[in-house]
């Protein structure tokens, strides 16, 4: 069973980063991952889409994802973009990076929504607006497909010292606080 | 590619960053580059490994790509082991020095992360710029996922470095699609690359620029002279498709790895219809081959592994006897009906047994081959396997090419 998963983002916040750690989660479970962005120029800013494929067996496939069943929203002025549904699979769901509760992203083929103040934590954690690793800790706990532990190990090729400790507690705290509704 | 002996030791790394750590598992003596998207990932690994000492190398820093190809030849042929990256516009800048390069035979290994090159000015996946430098005399080697990437950096070595071939060998592949894909890479022991590259020290030692010493390099004499170093390069060329394989078979037996040398045929041997591809793309296509299979569609796959010397031999024996075969290309031969490498294949087409060939254009400017996209491929190579009118060239994500006959 394969999961396509597409992360939509902004420069800065670590979108391409959220993708890579979760393919090497994976890939530390026997799993396999594989993960890459769109985008041009690199800057800080600018919209950027990353694709993720997670599965039992090898990722052969090199192509962007036009039918996730997953959507990651790390920017939270994207939740209600058109683009950012488009193509999601019947019983999909998102994962979106938000303050509020949020009980207006609704979508027809949106089955589970799940919250976190990703950039709240991160603020708190690390002082920066960088919500990536808290976002990796409730995708585990949202998706089912992960647990914690390789989550965390995964964030040691990233990070190291003071940063890892700290990004350890967001991802945690991701898994921890991140609110489920099903649609 | 099967694995079969290897122990694991998989890390989840982008194509950029496979090529960086080949690059630093091979030792080479003399680095030196200039950072481009999508290649600078690679300058940015070997600096971080120079930095920390984990790579014992001079890396040069340099101020342009045209130094930097003219530094690692000045090293290479001292004697030295060299290593550079660039991609599109840096190739076009160090251009002279590539053909400059070839000519003195030296045995120079860098990686081209393949991108758009023409003049608007496109900051995209495409193949252009290895088709545009196609002849200058390099051999060119293409990857299709990010193990590929390290494994055929490696191999380079052993074939640039060999005593019988002596020439520069390019490891290309996909800007963006492979560039920044991260997934999970077997990353050898140094013993085991040690092991690997060690029978190049046993070979005659080739001739080398020496303080003090006079040598005359990427010279020629006034009339035979040209021909025969011309001839000889030709010649070194060809010998290289045989000693590729060869040392594909030998890095099996110590990496557990094989991938069939010049091409890799998969899923051929019962298939009325082929797809050849070359890059990532084979990817995307062995998948959407796979879906197609259990619903009888006999296709399957031949992907260029070698681009230069031009594997024709391989590309014959594996194609011969097929009712129909589609090429993909992901770049432009102006004045043909099809892309580059289907107008190269086609020079063959009176060995293929009566084999049909048609031409995709698909890829360039980062538009994406996607899975419909094979799909209408293997439809379209399907129908004229099956006799029906099929138009000999088609622009797979650009229908007004097809239909609205656009001037």
């Amino acid at each position: 069973m394969m999961s396509e998963v597409r992360f939509h983002g902004r420069g800065g916040q670590g979108v391409v980063t959220t993708s890579k750690i979760l393919a090497n989660a994976f890939a530390r479970t026997g799993q396999y991952g594989a993960s890459f962005p769109m985008f041009g120029f690199e800057r800080r800013g600018a919209p950027v889409t990353a694709f993720g494929r997670f599965s039992d067996k090898p990722v052969r496939e090199k192509t962007q994802i036009y039918n996730p069943n997953i959507l990651v929203v790390l920017d939270p002025s994207q939740k209600k973009a058109a683009n950012v549904f488009d193509g999601l699979l019947p019983g999909g769901m998102m994962l979106l990076n938000d303050k509020k509760n949020t009980d207006d992203v609704r979508h027809e083929n949106l089955r589970k929504l799940a919250v976190v103040d990703a950039n709240g934590i991160a603020m708190a954690e690390i002082g920066l607006p960088i919500p990536n690793t808290v976002v990796v800790g409730a995708f585990a706990k949202m998706s089912g497909l992960l647990d914690i532990a390789p989550v965390l190990e995964a964030l040691a090729d990233y990070f190291s010292g003071k940063k890892l400790a700290a990004n350890e507690i967001c991802a945690k705290r991701g898994f921890d606080e991140v609110r489920i509704v099903d649609l | 590619m099967n694995t079969t002996t290897a122990p694991k030791r998989i890390k989840v790394i982008t194509g950029n960053a496979a090529a960086a750590i080949a690059a630093k598992l091979a030792r080479p003596d003399v680095v030196a580059a200039y950072p481009i998207t999508p290649q600078t990932e690679v300058i940015e690994q070997i600096s971080t490994f120079h930095a920390s000492g984990e790579m014992d190398c001079e890396l040069i820093t340099v101020e342009g790509e045209n130094s930097a190809m003219n530094a690692v030849m000045a090293a290479s042929l001292a004697g030295g082991r060299v290593f550079t990256a660039s991609s599109s516009w840096g190739l076009v800048f160090m251009y002279d020095a590539v053909l400059a390069v070839a000519g003195a035979r030296a045995p120079v290994v860098m990686v081209n992360v393949n991108r758009e090159t023409p003049g608007i000015i496109a900051v995209s996946s495409g193949q252009q710029d290895m088709i545009s430098t196609r002849d200058a005399g390099w051999i060119f080697l293409i990857a299709e996922d990010c193990q590929e990437v390290l494994d055929l950096v490696l191999q380079a070595y052993r074939l640039a470095e060999d005593y019988d071939i002596q020439l520069p060998v390019m490891v290309h592949y996909d800007g963006f699609f492979l560039s920044y894909l991260s997934e999970g890479v077997d990353i050898p022991e140094q013993e085991t690359v040690d092991r690997f590259l060690s029978v190049l020290k046993d070979q005659p030692k080739r001739t080398v620029l020496t303080p003090g010493r006079k040598l005359g390099v990427g010279s020629h004499g006034i009339l035979g002279g040209y021909m025969e170093l011309r001839h000889k390069h030709v010649t070194a060329m060809e010998r290289s498709k045989a000693k590729f394989e060869e040392i594909d078979r030998e890095f099996d037996g110590i990496f557990g790895r094989t991938y069939g040398g010049q091409v890799e045929e998969y899923r051929t041997d019962d298939a009325d219809m082929v797809l050849v591809g070359s890059g990532s793309m084979c990817g995307t296509i062995k998948s959407v081959i796979d879906d197609q299979r259990e619903k009888g569609v006999r296709i399957g796959l031949v992907k260029i592994r070698m681009y230069r010397p031009f594997p024709h031999q391989a590309l014959v024996a594996a194609l011969k006897g097929k009712k129909a075969i589609g090429v993909v290309d992901r770049s432009l031969a102006f004045g043909f009906d099809g892309g580059p490498i289907y107008t190269e294949l086609k020079a063959f087409e009176t060995r293929l047994d009566g084999a049909q060939l048609i031409s995709f254009i698909d890829g360039i400017a980062n538009t994406d081959i996607t899975k419909t996209n094979v799909e209408k491929m293997i439809r379209m190579t399907g129908d004229l396997a099956d006799g029906k009118d099929v138009p000999e060239v088609t622009w797979v994500s650009y229908p007004d090419a097809n239909t609205k006959g656009e001037k």
